[in-house]
């Protein structure tokens, strides 16, 4: 099945790699110079990106190598328990919508240290794949165009994070508890 | 609010940190930090490239319109601001598309391209989100996900039986994540309606 998953997730690039070119060629696109026009807007939105990178990932890095991480999780820990989230999903809960490198970093963590098919592996798993790094896309999607009042739109993201995390707890422990 | 995120991030790590007395390590993170987002950005660089000029070639054939035409009922009620022949329209279907098959970072620079063209609709103060994509950053952000390519190959590598078993739950979890999120959104965009007139 992971094979499959996974080989399904590979062939579906090169499938998109090479119809689109195909496509667009029998629709008498000239595609080579489609090609070139596209990718030559790429680097500019990449550099354009790399102030705002920057930005969050001083800040993140700090925060977790000064031991502040730490100390929010320990107050955090009580309040998580009133929604039966174990404390050792802490860590990914509250990085997850920073960043994407991370959490993945901390899943992999409790992976190893449970058990990939254990109660909190299987969690952990689900929630990684539900959610998405809120404020990592906030600031490069926002960043990109030169959006500094992102209103509302971290708020509704953070609401999705916090209900994915909570729905992945509980259907997890309904389906596999 | 991201300003007082990053604030409360940066400057509570810097305080905790000479706290602790560990003033040498926090440094030192700040500094890697700054040098990651560099190498990341770089190697950003050669993808985005990729996957623009693939848009650009989509685009010009008219897959993209195809495309959008198909949800087209779904995205008129969800982005009620843009023109269902926009180019912005097709851009956030291919991100949402890219999101569902978790293509993972290549959907990146179809978001971002989406935000490139909501910003051209963008008739108002160019620095402030209007409602489209406070929408679409929503939905993003809420990751609607078919396959979590990533999460199962995580998982067989750290010696699991069952790789997939969390496909059915992910599917679950992220579709009832994503209605509450547009929901939410919904809400928002009423309360916040004012801003916008």
């Amino acid at each position: 099945m992971a094979e499959v998953c996974q080989l399904l997730a590979e062939w579906m690039v090169l499938f998109i790699l090479a119809g689109i070119p195909i496509i667009g060629w029998i629709r008498g696109v000239r595609v080579y110079e489609a090609f070139v026009e596209g990718a030559s807007e790429g680097f500019s939105i990449a550099i354009r990106l790399m102030p705002f990178l920057i930005a969050m990932l001083v800040a993140v890095n700090v925060f977790r190598a000064s031991g502040a991480m730490d100390i929010v999780i320990v107050y955090l820990e009580p309040c998580l328990a009133v929604f039966h989230i174990p404390p050792d999903l802490v860590p990914l809960a509250l990085l997850r919508p920073f960043s994407g490198t991370a959490s993945l970093g901390v899943t992999t963590d409790i992976l190893s240290r449970y058990g990939a098919d254990s109660l909190l592996g299987l969690m952990a798993s689900t929630a990684m794949g539900s959610t998405d790094t809120t404020f990592y896309i906030v600031s490069v999607y926002f960043g990109a165009i030169g959006i500094m009042r992102a209103r509302y739109a971290p708020f509704v993201g953070v609401c999705g994070d916090i209900i994915g995390f909570l729905l992945s707890v509980w259907s997890c422990r309904i389906v596999f508890g | 609010m991201i300003n007082g995120v990053w604030l409360f991030l940066l400057a509570g790590g810097i305080v905790w940190g000479l706290i602790m007395g560990n003033g040498a390590i926090v440094t030192q993170s700040a500094l890697s930090g700054a040098e990651t987002a560099v190498s990341l950005s770089i190697k950003l660089i050669g993808v985005m490239c990729l996957w623009l000029g693939m848009m650009k070639i989509a685009e010009k054939a008219g897959i993209l319109r195809m495309f959008a035409r198909v949800v087209r009922p779904l995205t008129r009620w969800l982005f009620p601001s843009v023109p269902s022949d926009h180019p912005a329209m097709g851009a956030v279907v291919m991100t949402i598309t890219a999101n569902m098959l978790g293509m993972g970072n290549a959907a990146t620079p179809f978001g971002m391209k989406a935000m490139e063209e909501l910003q051209s609709l963008n008739r108002g103060d160019k620095e402030r989100a209007t409602p489209a994509m406070c929408t679409f950053l929503a939905l993003c952000a809420a990751g609607f996900n078919l396959v979590p390519a990533t999460i199962i190959a995580l998982r067989s590598a750290a010696g699991s039986a069952v790789p997939g078993a969390t496909i059915g739950t992910t599917i679950l979890v992220s579709l009832m994540a994503t209605v509450c999120v547009i929901v939410i959104d919904r809400i928002c965009r009423r309360v916040f309606a004012s801003e916008d007139r």
